[in-house]
This record gives structure tokens, sequence and C-alpha cells, in this order.
């Protein structure tokens, strides 16, 4: 269904995902079943070369989504690892199993009738209170987020700490698939980078000031002009437009304040 | 056996980069820019994007926009029957009811689906996918809004989307953007986004390519992802939004009096066809990245099939600036594993460079993406890319000048998920530069509808990456995430406002799908192919030789 095309350009002509890769096969086990693969493969593509079409277990494609957990366990190794599909390059011998979904508690708030009294966590997630710290989660963390950290900051009632700590969660559940207190730390920990997000960082005055000068119609005229401007004089004024300098401060002013 | 975590092949071309970076520093700090080009200079240039190769287009032969040239890839999903035949559907009785149904699983989507409810509605999401794998999730860059009054204005953000656009954007779409823009950032900051700020509660802004003050707005660089999770979580906390995973849409449902009233949905674990009624319809399935249009890599999610493109055209809503597409100039083309991945402008922004096999600068890295892209192409064509093992060519991206400009640790902090994924495999991005390519990106065009969202269907409203306006020929970065932002609450409420009052109780229909098949056949097309393809066909052909019971609809076993 794609064009062939003959383009001088070597990366115009691959889709990588279609084409073969003529490295060695080496052996894996997609849940316990042995299939030889290329080496240099992520597992996602692996299994995909195996013959697997996704429809679950399979996102973004960019490790980014969390939609691809996976773990897995290297031959005469006691320990299961974890990692997503779709960054983790194959290895030989290695036995993988995908966990596209792990039932998990998530609580229902008003968000708006929230506070930032860590109380509020408390109150909608006292299971909170059953993490014995054994640091489970964070090492199941694909993204290397120090998720026991962020839930210690939370019993602690320090609801921005928590917030910073987890700011690289992608939400794959892996952590609470491994959580021996049975908590759902990355709906935790969402809860708490909401409430740092809203509540404890500062607002952004001039944001909110700028929400009020539109209001009033500062500049219902000037863009109502602008729409039935020729294209030429748009062009005019485009590249007339004064450029604030890529090394300008954050107090740097324009010249031309006409339509500010 | 490495330098830097690059292979040793590379090390003569990383030395050449490494030579001159602290002569290219100090000109940075000067302020000393490459020139920009002219719009004529621009003109030039783009002879070399893919947009302006004509072998790679051609007309459709039915519908609304029947002679429009655009990709081969999308005419292919145009011009192909529905996945269902018509009239085996039992139309008489829907499996859900509902106000307003969004389809769609991301940033727009989600959004809509919040607004309609806060408008009474009772809302069902049906996505592909798990709610939440969408494009919106991997957007890296930012969102634009003129939100500082003592240097910019929505008139200064209207320019830079006009020039971006190459001026032939629609003026109304653009003006209402401009202008709901930072309302629709602050409702973001309202919901909790954890936006970059100062400690003063300031936004951090910078540049993005053709931004003539700085208002790209960020959350360090994992913006999407953050708003993404922010309001999959809201809509996780009202009851009143139900929904569908893993149920694709694969036509929208009219009634007798040619108001969309619903979609057939099909459940791709159990393979059953679903109908649900509606008062009104959402449409928001984003782009089309995984046609890999041109044989391209693309940075886009797997269930980035233009389906939504395919729905509407059948229902009779026409197209608009589809025959532009969006390759951003930074992909990554080595290593491997993470080859097509997208480099956030951002590195640009901050004052990385872009250089030649000679470590030479050639481009202002801060022409619009069209620009900047072609620029990348003809370089490469001019024998001045660099060579990989694998046999492709790239550009470099000096990322290691950041750390020099803006202190030690600057790209391990600014640029965390860049940097996490580099290491992985490797290489210390701080240390080393990157090697990279444009790569599909984005759907300029996509559903015509106006700064209503309406379309000329009653009750269809559209929002996010499957419409065309707003980004004319060529959308900026930080434009997309602001779209779905801006127009997501705008059908959200125009939908639930229509459900509430002017939706009509009315027998349902598929005749319009029957006939666009009629409209087929009369144009001459015999074709085995269905639409929409729903999930990329990634299956290689040895394996499909040996599925001896298999028959395949599509991309389909």
């Amino acid at each position: 269904m794609s064009v062939k095309e003959e383009n001088k350009n070597p990366a115009e002509t691959a889709v990588k995902e279609k084409k073969q890769v003529a490295a060695k096969l080496i052996p894996v086990y997609i849940m316990g079943k042995r299939y030889e693969v290329p080496e240099g493969l992520t597992i996602m593509k692996a299994m995909e070369y195996a013959g697997y079409k996704f429809v679950r277990g399979c996102g973004c494609r960019g490790g980014t989504c969390g939609a691809c957990g996976t773990v897995y366990r290297k031959p005469g190794d006691y320990k299961l690892q974890v990692a997503l599909a779709c960054q983790k390059t194959v290895e030989p011998d290695m036995y993988m199993a995908q966990i596209p979904f792990f039932p998990v508690n998530r609580a229902q708030y008003e968000f708006a009738d929230l506070t930032s009294a860590p109380e509020e966590v408390f109150k909608l997630y006292p299971e909170l209170f059953r993490c014995v710290a054994c640091n489970a989660c964070t090492k199941a963390c694909p993204q290397g987020v120090e998720v026991m950290d962020a839930i210690a900051a939370l019993k602690q009632g320090n609801i921005a700490e928590a917030a910073r700590l987890s700011f690289d969660c992608i939400q794959c559940g892996l952590c609470a698939s491994r959580c021996f207190g049975e908590l759902a730390q990355y709906h935790m920990i969402q809860l708490a980078r909401r409430i740092y997000g809203a509540k404890i960082l500062p607002r952004a005055e001039h944001l909110a000031e700028m929400v009020g000068t539109i209001n009033e119609g500062r500049y219902d005229q000037i863009l109502e002009e602008l729409k039935h401007v020729k294209e030429d004089e748009l062009k005019k004024l485009y590249q007339e437009r004064e450029a604030e300098p890529m090394v300008a401060g954050e107090d740097w002013k324009p010249k031309d304040t006409r339509y500010l | 056996m490495s330098y830097l975590g690059y292979p040793d092949f590379f090390e003569p071309y990383i030395k050449k980069v490494e030579q001159n970076r602290p002569a290219r520093v100090d000109k940075r700090r000067k302020g000393e820019e490459f020139p920009f080009m002219s719009l004529e200079e621009r003109q030039e240039i783009l002879k070399h994007h893919p947009d302006y190769k004509e072998e790679g287009k051609r007309e459709i032969k039915v519908g609304p926009n029947k002679g429009y040239r655009i990709a081969h890839e999308f005419v292919d999903l145009l011009e192909a029957k529905s996945k269902v035949d018509p009239d085996k559907v039992d139309l008489t009785r829907a499996d859900y009811g509902t106000d307003v149904l969004v389809i769609g699983g991301g940033g727009a989507a989600t959004i809509a689906a919040l607004i309609a409810e806060e408008n009474g509605a009772q809302v069902i999401v049906a996505t592909k996918l798990r709610h939440g794998d969408a494009n919106t999730m991997m957007a890296e860059g930012g969102i634009q809004a003129a939100s500082k009054g003592e240097k910019d204005s929505p008139y200064y953000h209207y320019l830079d989307v006009m020039g971006g656009g190459h001026f032939k954007n629609d003026p109304e779409i653009v003006a209402t953007f401009v202008k709901q823009a930072p309302d629709a950032l602050r409702w973001l900051e309202n919901l909790g986004v954890m936006f970059s700020k100062f400690p003063d509660g300031r936004l951090d802004a910078m540049h993005g390519g053709g931004t003539c003050r700085k208002r790209m707005h960020y959350c360090a660089d994992l913006s999407g992802l953050e708003i993404m999770r922010t309001v999959r979580d809201e809509a996780r906390n009202r009851a009143n939004i139900k929904v569908l995973e893993f149920s694709p849409a694969v036509e929208l449902i009219l009634n007798e009096y040619g108001q969309c009233a619903g979609a057939l949905l099909y459940n791709m674990e159990t393979e059953e066809y679903i109908v649900v009624r509606a008062k009104a319809v959402v449409l928001a399935t984003g782009g089309a990245g995984r046609l890999h249009i041109q044989g391209f890599i693309t940075t886009n999610h797997y269930g980035a099939t233009a389906d939504g493109i395919v729905l509407g055209y059948r229902a009779g809503v026409p197209l608009a600036f589809m025959h532009t597409v969006q390759y951003h100039p930074t992909g990554v083309i080595f290593p491997e594993q993470i080859e097509g991945w997208l480099i956030t402008e951002r590195f640009r922004s901050e004052g990385a460079d872009i250089l030649n096999v000679h470590g030479e600068k050639f481009v202002n890295e801060r022409e619009p993406r069209d620009v900047e892209s072609a620029r990348f192409i003809k370089e490469c064509l001019d024998g001045k890319g660099v060579p990989t093992p694998t046999g492709k060519v790239g550009i470099w991206l000096d990322s290691p000048m950041l750390d020099i400009l803006h202190g030690e640790g600057r790209v391990r902090t600014a640029f965390v998920g860049k940097w996490k994924v580099y290491n992985r495999l490797g290489i210390d991005i701080s240390k080393a530069p990157m090697l990279v390519y444009p790569t599909l990106h984005y759907q300029n065009g996509g559903l015509k509808d106006d700064d209503e969202c309406k379309t000329t269907v009653p009750g269809l409203y559209v929002a996010g990456e499957v419409t065309g306006g707003l980004h004319g020929e060529n959308r900026l970065m930080g434009n997309s995430l602001m779209d779905i932002v801006v127009f997501g609450r705008i059908a959200g409420k125009n939908a639930a406002i229509f459900a509430r009052e002017k939706a009509k109780e009315g027998k349902l229909t598929l005749e319009h799908v029957k006939r666009y098949h009629k409209e087929l056949e009369e144009a001459g097309i015999i074709t085995d192919r269905v639409a929409p393809m729903l999930l990329p066909d990634y299956t290689r052909p040895e394996v499909k030789e040996k599925q001896l019971t298999a028959s395949y609809l599509g991309t389909w076993r």
C-alpha cells in the first residue's frame, strides 16, 4: 500500500518497522515459547518479528506512554527484571511477558474541593501506610523514579517533594505490580503532583492578568483588523515584527508597544 | 570500541564537532546568530521538502474534495471500502446511548469530554488503545500562549501562527486560538499541571521555531505527558464520563435528519461491532504518522492511522490543508533502537547548534519546521550529511553546548527524558552530540471546520490534529498542545449544547456509507482495500506466507 520509490537518501526509503535486519539471530522465550529473533531489536520489535500483532501492550513506541510494561528474567538469574518493551533490547535466552493491564485501586475526588493539607491524601489513600519501605517499587521503575522515596515523602506529608520526585512517572503500573503493601503508587503520586501544581506552587499572576485583559476586550479590534488584512500587508507586518533576542533575559521589553 | 558511546566509526566526525565547539559557544554568548532566510530563500529551499514531490501524490477520485492532490497513502485510505457491510449492522438496537460521544483517546478528546460533562452531558469516550496512549502524551517541547503582557500579546502570536503556516491559515480559527490560549493555559494550571516556573510563579518561557516572543511554556521536557496524565486523571474523577477502551470507531452514524447521531465501534478484542447512539459527536482521533508517508520514519504513536479523516470524509466533511504534512527536523537517525524518535525543538531553542559533517553551521536552528527540515534534506543531498554505519545519513545536533552555555547539568535536568534514554544506550548527550534527520511528525491538515469546531455535518464537532485550518500549511512548535486545549474545550462545549438544544430523535442510518461505496464503484475504483486502518501492519511477509488459514482484511487478520 505504500509507494515504492528510489530515493537518493537511504534514510527516506527505510520504513524501519518493515525492514528486515540481517543481524545474527538469538533465541528468546516469549511467554516461555522459544523464538529466534535478530539481536539489537527491542522486545517490542522482536515480538513483532516473531509474528505477534499488538492490540494491547503497545502505545507510543517511544518510552513515554507506559503501555508496554514487561517483566523478564535472564537464564541462571533468580531476579525478576522489568522494562518497557519499546525501550529494552532483547538478550539471548531472555524469558519475557508483558503486563498490559494491572487492576489497582484509584480514589475518586472533587479536585476543586481539595486543599494542600497532607491529610487529604491520607484520607483518600489510607493504604499509603501499608508501605513497608521494601523499595521493590523503585527497583521496578523503568523510568528510574525513586518511587519509594516519593511515597515516603507523602507519608511525611511532604506533597511538594513527592511531586518533584515523581515527575518522570509514565504510569505503567509496574511499581504497583511488585508492591508488597498493595499500593497503587502511580495514582497516589499523580494526586500529589496535581495538588502541588495547583495549590502549592505559586500561581502565574501575569497569566491571570493577561486573561483579564483579553476578557476586557483589549485585543478584539486589533485581531478583527488582522483577520481582514491582505496577504501582502500581513507578510509585511510579519517581517517587520520585532524579535525578542535568544539571549534576552526575563526583563526584556520591546520598543514597539502599540500592540501590547 | 566506542567514542563517547558511539561506535568508533563516528570518532573523526565527532572530533570535528568538538574542535570548533568553543568558538561556536563564544558566538552564542555574544548573541551572534546564523542569518535567518528571507521569505524568498525559504520558498527556494522548500522545493526539497517531501510535500513538494509531485510523484508522492495523486488526485482523489471521490468525495467532497474530488480532484484534490494529496499523498498516495491518504488517497489509498479514502479510496477504500468500509470495514463492515453497512447492511449487516442492526441500527435499531443501540448497545449504548449517550448525550455526547467523543471518539479518540488523546488530549483533544479527553478535554472535550471534560467540558461536555461540565456542560451537563453524559459522555462516552471511545478509544482505540488505552485512554491516553496518543501523540499528546509524546509531545515534549511545550505549549504556546501570549501570557506576558509587558512584551507579548495575541497580536504577535497571530502573526507567528500565520507566518509559520505560509499565511494560508484560516484567520477566524487563528484569531480565536490566540485569544483563548492564555485562558486555556490558566485552566490547565487550575487542574494542577506542573508548569516549569520561576520561584515567584512566573512561567518559564522560551522561543520555538518561528516565534518572535518567548511564549513557549513547558513542563521540563515532558509537557505532553504532564498535560495528558493530568486531564486523564480528572476524567477518571467524573462519574458521567464513561471510557470504552480498545473500541475504535469504524463509521460515523447519522440520523434521518442528516445529523451525526453516533458511531459504529469495533471491539478489537472480541471482534464485535457496537452501535453507540449519541445526540452529538466529537471526533478527535489525531494524526497519521503510522501511514509512513513516502516511506519516512515517524515519531507518532502506534494508533496514528488517520481514522478520523476516513470517517469524516465518508460522512461528507471536506478536507483542508491535507496537501502538507509536517516532518520534524530532528528525529533520531542513529542509534537504531530509537530511530524516528523525536528530539524536542527545545534543544535548539536553548542554543544547541545544527552542524553538517564538517562540523559547520549551515542554517539558523529556529527556522519554521518545514524550512528547517527541507534545509537538512538539501544538506544531505549535497553530500554534507554525516554517514552512519547503518547506511543512513544525518545531521548533528550539538547538545553538549547547553551544559557550557547554561551550566553543567543543564542537559541532564532540563532534558531528563532524553538523557535517560540515551544513557541506557551508553551515550551521555551532555558530552556527545545527537545524530538526527527529519521524521514524519504531524498532520498539518485534516477535516475542515470553523472556530466553533463545527463541520458540514450538524452535530459533528472536531478538534485537534484531525482538523485542518489553524496551522495552515505548517504548524509551529507549541501550537499543537495549545490547539487540543483551546479547541478541545470549544468542541466539548458546543457538542453538549447541540445535544441539549438541537439534536432530534430519529432513525439511525449508514446510508452515507452505501452512497460512498457506490461513488467508488462509479469512479471505477475496484479495490479490496478497507479503511480505517486502525493499526499499522508490521507483520513480516515471511510470517504471513505461513499463516495458511488466515485471511487479511486490510491490516487485520
